[in-house]
């Protein structure tokens, strides 16, 4: 029906996009990551050809990785930090998804509606409107102090590690709620009907039925938000902006903006893009090895 | 049996925890419990941001006390800080407007492009390009970030920090949004209109350009919407690929004000852009029900999950 060659050359463009704006800088963190740093100047020198890598910087920055050493304590941090948001975020998430597919009936448009809300306003703002809350004087401390909870108000904002996983849990429960509804939109109803005719109490026809055909919906949420938190620096920046609650990110952020030292941070970089790819796998693992098994 | 006549059936003098409790986990009502959950985390999840976009209005220079009610103050009125008249905020408008504007003129044509040839080439090579597409929904924005501006340092290093740097970012990141959506619908149409076409006599220009597109419009307006959406709301990319003040966006602007004494005028600003989404939030959906009017009834339900396009 089309010519031959005319959907190669559509793809054309857009894969040499992504290759000269993607994949090709991507080979630049590598390169400049296992590459030298001018001895005059002290600017990095990328060095291309794998054959002459340099392995310092990306020793140097795995050692770091040791236990005891910098980064390994900011890597528990992150993870900490990562961990505590996604337990917080599945807790709430869950149940809201759970109501909203099962329960929710003429109210769902409208609830689903609401729910797409946050992401049309900006991530920002929303730890704006948190700052703004926050903040000695605002209302939570105003609200803390008037129901008597606490005689001096806490001070949210400089290193306070709660506020950094709300801010967290409060950024991206959205990524979250909406793929989970999704997948337990996809649950087949006849399989619960069958459960309960069959005598499972509405308590165990979840724990049996519901729940585990939701794993892989489960893990496929908790991905999507786990990687962007884990590369995350603006957050605790900006609810925190205290070293003492610096994430992975903020680490690579400094490495570039604050004294400049581009080798460091590429390397760094790799070893964070390293983890989630690891990561990454282990999810697309699990997912194959669930629609294998739902197959046979 | 009712839930009214299963309390009358307890004791009187329960306490008030025990009926509170017995009220949330009346097996015979409604699944009080998750609707509670549920209308909390709304409420949790939009309050914020209406307090912040209340506070725009504040008469006062104060960001947590109400100091009154002021339409203009923060946006037209005060003659050195509102957003009308501090440079820096109108300039932050201006970049983030453009950026949006720009990237949207790009990246959906590329990806409309991409998405036809994906979906209908066959071959190792249309597998691959569909991997390459994918990765970066899942590359965390600072890797992006760090690996952009390295290669326009060391590599491509014609293209200084800039505007220009901000766009290819920009269009990098949103290319593969539209690439899904537009894809999603292509399956969703299937080949039996443009084999219609095609018996019919049309040539294979005429198929694309009379039969295709227009059923495409609907996910070629939404990916529209879903770019400008997400371009308007950078910060990562923005920041890595900033060649100093005059590249500001509304999000950077934010970003660095939160740390410095904010103004009402910084949530001026912000609301600024949580106006902007919403109008073309409402045209797009407008028109995309308008676009679609006459398909499955079913289809009403859907326009969010369509226009989300967060189903990957």
């Amino acid at each position: 029906m089309y010519p031959r060659g005319l959907w190669p050359l559509f793809a054309l463009p857009g894969i040499v996009w992504l290759l000269l704006l993607f994949l090709v800088p991507f080979y630049a963190v590598i390169a400049v990551a296992f590459g030298t740093v001018d001895p005059i100047f002290q600017n990095p020198v990328p060095v291309w050809n794998p054959l002459d890598w340099n392995y310092d910087y990306v020793l140097e920055t795995l050692v770091g990785f040791l236990p005891g050493n910098d980064y390994w304590r900011v890597f528990v941090r992150t993870t900490e930090y990562v961990a505590a948001s996604l337990a917080l975020c599945l807790l709430i998430g869950y149940p809201v998804a759970y109501y909203i597919s099962r329960h929710a009936g003429r109210t769902k448009s409208l609830l689903v509606a609401l729910l797409v809300l946050p992401f049309w306003v900006s991530y920002l703002m929303r730890m704006l409107a948190w700052v703004n809350l926050l903040a000695p004087g605002g209302y939570v401390n105003d609200f803390l102090t008037w129901t008597h909870l606490v005689t001096t108000p806490p001070d949210w904002l400089n290193g306070n590690p709660y506020s950094v996983v709300l801010g967290l849990v409060y950024g991206y429960i959205p990524y979250l709620i909406m793929p989970l509804l999704a997948s337990l939109d996809r649950i087949d109803k006849s399989l619960l009907e069958a459960a309960r005719d069959l005598g499972a109490s509405p308590f165990r026809a979840f724990v049996h039925v519901t729940l585990p055909l939701s794993k892989t919906g489960i893990l496929g949420a908790s991905v999507i938000i786990t990687l962007p938190m884990f590369g995350d620096y603006y957050t605790p920046n900006i609810v925190s902006g205290s070293p003492q609650t610096s994430m992975l990110g903020n680490q690579i952020d400094i490495f570039f903006h604050g004294g400049p030292q581009p080798a460091i941070g590429a390397a760094l970089t790799m070893v964070l893009s390293t983890f989630l790819g690891v990561l990454m796998v282990y999810y697309m693992y699990t997912v194959a090895k669930a629609s294998r098994e739902a197959r046979t | 049996m009712t839930a009214a006549s299963a309390s009358l059936a307890l004791p009187a003098n329960r306490s008030a925890l025990r009926r509170a409790r017995d009220w949330l986990a009346n097996p015979w009502a409604r699944p009080r419990f998750l609707v509670l959950v549920t209308w909390v985390y709304i409420v949790w999840s939009i309050a914020p941001v209406i307090i912040a976009i209340q506070f725009s209005f504040n008469a006062g220079r104060s960001l947590t006390a109400w100091q009154g009610f002021s339409l203009t103050r923060w946006y037209f009125d005060d003659p050195e800080n509102s957003v009308w008249n501090d440079p820096a905020l109108q300039g932050a408008l201006i970049q983030s407007l453009k950026l949006a504007a720009l990237d949207m003129l790009i990246a959906t044509p590329l990806g409309v492009l991409l998405a036809l040839g994906l979906a209908r080439w066959r071959g190792y090579a249309a597998e691959a390009g569909n991997l390459l597409m994918l990765f970066p929904l899942v590359t965390p924005e600072i890797v992006m970030g760090v690996s952009l501006s390295l290669v326009f340092a060391y590599l491509f290093d014609f293209i200084e920090p800039s505007t220009t740097a901000q766009v290819l970012g920009h269009v990098t990141f949103s290319l593969s949004y539209v690439v899904v959506i537009v894809r999603g619908r292509l399956f969703s149409i299937g080949r039996q209109y443009e084999e219609a076409a095609a018996d019919l006599g049309a040539t294979p220009w005429e198929t694309l350009w009379l039969v295709l597109l227009p059923l495409l419009l609907p996910a070629i307006l939404s990916s529209m919407m879903i770019v400008f959406a997400i371009s308007i709301d950078d910060f990562v990319i923005s920041q890595w690929l900033s060649c100093g003040a005059d590249c500001d966006t509304i999000p950077i602007r934010i970003y660095s004000a939160t740390r410095a004494a904010p103004l009402p005028s910084i949530n001026a600003l912000a609301a600024i852009m949580v106006y902007f989404t919403i109008a073309a939030l409402l045209i797009a959906y407008f028109l995309f029900r308008f676009l679609t009017r006459g398909e499955r009834a079913a289809a009403g339900r859907s326009v969010v999950a369509e226009m989300g396009g967060f189903d990957i």
